[in-house]
């Protein structure tokens, strides 16, 4: 066994020693990369899922009987402005105005409360006329992954909150900065990924 | 790999390069409103009379925008993170591309094979 040399008043090394010590987060946005990456990985699944099974109408209603294309181009463009607006949050993040990029942050919060809110009531909608997730396979694939989707943008909301709180507390400390590129690249991800819900499932639904 | 870690020494946990600019932002969300806006405009009017064509144009165009997200917004290039983060992506994308194609290939052939006059072909992806 290695023994851990150790003198008093320093402290123990525990890198290898051809190993350079890393900064301290220095490695967190690879890290949250790979983890976005696996993300990109269940959503490939449940696109495929939807591929296979979003024929499967049981007889039930189809895309064109329950997708109101309006309602998706309105809930778009609140996702993609939620995208801009974070942007310029982290552009006042850059300048360290606090306020700034608090404000632009509760803007981005509002736009993703009102995607949402469109989405729970496209799907309150669906269900009420008995296009429930129960009724057949494409509707099954269909909830699955657009609510998926739309659990992403509730927890990524409630870590917009959390860190609006830890900024209005500690300020844009290098953590909090960290932590707020991380929801940045989490933000943009979830707008790229339905670029495909809108094409894949919506547009190419009406299609059919 | 030195360039980058250079980059870090100006105050953030990553190199500036990460960040974007305004002019950067401005030209994403301009390119990807027109990115949007034309294929529901396709859809909603059937200006293109075939459904396949069309079909083909709109996943077209979304490819093009999910490069233009990836490049704007998520600031996406092989320098960052000294090439593992562009690594990673590619990694990715075939992973996501034999799923896709591996899947809907698959099915659609078993359903065409298996279940003969069970399935209308039409609603097959």
């Amino acid at each position: 066994m290695a023994s851990i040399a150790t003198t008093a008043g320093t402290e123990p090394v525990f890198h290898l020693e051809e190993e350079h010590a890393h900064a301290e987060g220095s490695s967190t946005m690879l890290g949250f990369w790979l983890y976005l990456m696996s993300d990109c990985l269940i959503f490939a699944m449940l696109f495929a899922a939807y591929g296979v099974l979003g024929g499967n109408y049981a007889a039930g209603p189809a895309p064109k009987d329950l997708f109101d294309l309006d309602l998706v181009a309105v809930n778009t463009t609140m996702l993609l402005l939620s995208s801009i607006t974070y942007g310029f949050a982290m552009l006042t993040m850059d300048k360290g105005r606090v306020a700034a990029t608090q404000a632009w942050l509760a803007v981005t919060g509002l736009f993703g409360l009102a995607f949402l809110s469109i989405e729970l009531y496209e799907f309150a909608h669906m269900i009420h006329e008995g296009a429930t997730p129960q009724r057949s396979a494409f509707l099954s694939s269909f909830f699955t992954l657009v609510g998926t989707h739309g659990l992403h943008v509730t927890f990524g909301t409630v870590w917009l909150v959390t860190l609006m709180t830890q900024v209005a507390r500690f300020g844009l400390t290098e953590a909090n900065r960290r932590r707020l590129m991380c929801l940045s690249m989490f933000w943009h991800f979830l707008d790229v990924v339905w670029i495909g819900v809108f094409t894949f499932v919506y547009l190419m639904g009406m299609l059919r | 790999m030195s360039a980058h870690d250079h980059a870090a020494d100006h105050g953030h946990a990553h190199g500036g390069a990460a960040h974007g600019s305004l002019k950067g932002y401005l030209i994403g969300f301009v390119l990807s409103v027109i990115l949007t806006a034309i294929p529901f405009w396709l859809v909603m009017s059937g200006a293109i009379d075939n459904k396949q064509a069309t079909a083909i144009v709109i996943m077209a165009f979304a490819v093009v925008q999910i490069v233009v997200h990836m490049v704007f917004f998520l600031h996406m290039n092989t320098a960052s993170e000294g090439g593992w983060s562009m690594l990673a992506l590619i990694f990715t994308l075939i992973l996501v591309v034999i799923v896709l194609t591996g899947s809907l290939w698959v099915m659609y052939h078993l359903n065409a094979n298996m279940m003969p006059g069970l399935h209308d072909m039409r609603e097959m992806p």
